[in-house]
């Protein structure tokens, strides 16, 4: 009998001929595209392509994202003067930057920042209409709407960055530019500006749950993998047998450390864990510059950032000295 | 998928790792010491095999014999002596020819034209010759260098900057920056580097080094409403931030503590010394360099005697100015430390004054 093999494995899920999914509700579009199956995407998961549910927010969506996508690479290209080898060889440090900050929450020119914001309003319009469309299509599948709303705290995260704080700050300069290794260096030059956000204690939590998720998964996969052989992907009908591949793996744990998560309850952890990372990160950027303006002074403040020992004697700021240079 | 398949995929992915990891990273040993108190991160890296190459570059020139300071004064002997007239003859030819090995290239030298390159060799007092002017703003310059706080009892001479050529290998001017129709220019967004090849300015030097536009860009208060620096600002300090730490082959936490950058009180005092030196690049290009553009546009290729072409000028029409690596190139005390200023004491004396020792408009 063919099995899962652990880390990649030998079998294709496919069935003889493409199965057309399950009938939709009525008010429904049919589904789009002739499925077939491919090969490679059969190691990686189920081997068949299609059919795909467009529906006209989908449609939108992707209408929106290609217009977006277009303005940021034509400016990109428009910023090398319209030289192709530029583009593909500067291509991650180019970048459409927001309106400078002498523009505040007005719309600039549209060669000063303008274009920003006609390409953000078209990405987030084609975010919001693929959410709309995971919640749909969860619905219509007789799904819970886990997959929107987990989605939806990534939204809440990218609309803090881009929308949400520049509108408290009172500029649009505040936000995120379009650009690989340009919206690196803005989060570099963020926390500088705001005095180091590793004091920041929504940024900790938000470290928590990305690398607490990160462990999570890694737990959970190696332990499905490792109960294949029993065949414990299958994991409801296990769960209700003894010597099963489920009961095997929560003996696993609770030998190792005493404790162990359900097949339910490891998805549950597993949610909230990743969903709670961009809820606590967009936190913590909706009260930088609008709260806290230092995060450093701020945890000496609240005397949470400990005094360590000098090693060397202290200096004084040469500026303060009477009749020095600016 | 056959195992031929696999076997190609396993040498493709060999490949993109190894083009990723050959160019970017250094080959170990790299040794790190720490330099705060423990768990701060304060440490310094450095690999031992990159740091020998780079005090390599940085040999000091054997000294020639020191000359006596008796006799005449230089003024009395020769015309329009206006910086160097407190000197004995001997100390004057000394200096003469340590600046014409350390500034005129190697191949005038060899052609016996050291002295043509800044002088009219019919009438040594003439100031026609345009390089005469500069240098003698030069030696001013020297001076003001020398009395500076950032540079202390190390001192500097010409060859810390020149090394044997007459532009110094690592000068800066206004970069040439595509100006178009759909996006106005940004001055970043393009490899920097100077910015270590991030994203930053391209020219963080304009701004921070011939301006004097505010570097502190972090919140002396915890609460808002009392800085009003941008974003945008922040990675201007720091891509200048950038430059100083290659320019002088060190890490962030040689300045600055590793918790908060603006905090003084926690810093290692080097941070002073950067302090002092960003303000003697600003008067070096500001007071010096600048002031002199109108004699390099006259000779954009230099004097007649210069050998080779070699542009006075950026892209931009601007003069080629100083910044941290002019003198630093890639270690933390030029020339590895080396006082060279004591062994030329001629250097001690140059006068102060006239502030401009000739007239700046090309003849």
């Amino acid at each position: 009998m063919a099995e899962y093999q652990n880390i990649f494995t030998r079998i294709q899920v496919r069935p003889p001929v493409p199965y057309p999914g399950v009938p939709l509700p009525p008010d429904n579009d049919a589904r789009d595209g002739k499925p077939r199956f491919v090969h490679l995407f059969g190691r990686l998961g189920d081997a068949q392509v299609g059919p795909i549910y467009l529906g006209y927010t989908g449609i939108l969506s992707l209408l929106c994202g290609f217009i977006a996508i277009e303005i940021i690479g034509l400016n990109m290209l428009a910023s090398v003067n319209w030289n192709p080898v530029q583009f593909i060889r500067q291509l991650f440090w180019l970048a459409l930057e927001p309106p400078p900050p002498q523009y505040g929450l007005r719309f600039p020119p549209m060669r000063e920042g303008g274009w920003w914001l006609v390409a953000g309003f078209f990405l987030t319009l084609s975010i919001l209409l693929w959410w709309v469309r995971t919640y749909r299509r969860a619905r219509q599948l007789g799904m819970g709407t886990h997959v929107a709303w987990a989605f939806a705290a990534a939204i809440w995260l990218y609309l803090v960055l881009g929308f949400i704080r520049p509108i408290a700050m009172g500029s649009w300069s505040e936000a995120v530019p379009f650009g690989i290794f340009p919206h690196l260096d803005w989060t570099a030059a963020f926390s500088i500006r705001y005095g180091n956000l590793f004091y920041n204690p929504f940024h900790a939590l938000s470290i928590v749950f990305l690398y607490g998720a990160t462990l999570l998964f890694a737990m959970h996969g190696a332990t499905i993998l490792a109960l294949g052989r029993y065949g414990g992907e299958r994991e409801i009908e296990l769960t209700l047998d003894r010597g099963t591949a489920a009961e095997r793996g929560g003996l696993f744990w609770r030998w190792t450390m005493g404790f162990n998560a359900t097949f339910e309850s490891i998805h549950r952890w597993a949610w909230w864990f990743a969903v709670l990372c961009p809820i606590t990160g967009g936190i913590g950027i909706l009260l930088t510059g609008t709260v806290v303006d230092n995060w450093y002074l701020w945890a000496v403040d609240r005397h949470f950032a400990p005094a360590y020992p000098q090693l060397w004697a202290p200096v004084a700021d040469p500026a303060l000295t009477q009749g020095a240079p600016r | 998928m056959s195992s031929f398949n696999l076997k190609v995929g396993a040498a493709v992915t060999a490949l993109v790792l190894a083009a990723i990891l050959v160019p970017t990273f250094e080959r170990p040993t790299v040794r790190t010491e720490q330099g705060g108190f423990r768990g701060t991160s304060m440490g310094s890296v450095e690999n031992p095999r990159l740091r020998a190459q780079v005090v390599a570059r940085n040999q000091v020139p054997e000294a020639p014999e020191a000359a006596d300071n008796d006799g005449d004064r230089a003024s009395a002997l020769y015309e329009n002596v206006q910086l160097l007239g407190d000197l004995s003859n001997a100390q004057f030819l000394r200096l003469m020819q340590a600046m014409t090995e350390w500034v005129v290239p190697q191949d005038v030298r060899d052609a016996g034209n050291g002295c043509a390159y800044c002088h009219n060799l019919d009438n040594l007092a003439s100031d026609e010759v345009y390089t005469k002017v500069v240098s003698r703003r030069m030696l001013q310059m020297v001076r003001t260098i020398n009395n500076h706080p950032h540079v202390g009892e190390t001192g500097v001479t010409c060859y810390t900057c020149h090394r044997g050529r007459a532009v110094p290998a690592e000068v800066w001017a206004a970069p040439q920056l595509p100006q178009h129709g759909l996006q106005a220019q940004t001055g970043q967004n393009r490899v920097s580097r100077p910015a270590g090849y991030s994203s930053m300015l391209v020219d963080p030097f304009s701004p921070y080094l011939l301006r004097d536009e505010n570097i502190r860009v972090i919140s002396g208060t915890s609460l808002p409403r009392y800085n009003t620096t941008s974003i945008q600002a922040t990675e201007g300090t720091y891509a200048l931030m950038m430059h100083m730490s290659s320019s002088l082959g060190v890490n962030c936490t040689f300045c600055h503590n590793s918790r908060s950058f603006a905090e003084w009180a926690q810093s290692p005092p080097q941070r002073v010394t950067a302090w002092h030196g960003i303000r003697m690049v600003r008067e070096v290009n500001m007071s010096y360099i600048e002031p002199l553009t109108p004699l390099w546009r006259a000779h954009p290729n230099g004097p007649p005697e210069a050998g080779a072409p070699l542009a006075r000028l950026g892209p931009m029409g601007d003069a080629l100015k100083v910044n941290c690596s002019t003198c630093h190139r890639g270690v933390n005390r030029p020339l590895n430390g080396v006082p060279m200023l004591r062994d030329y004491p001629e250097l001690r004396v140059i006068r102060d004054g006239p502030a401009r020792s000739a007239a700046l408009v090309p003849q």
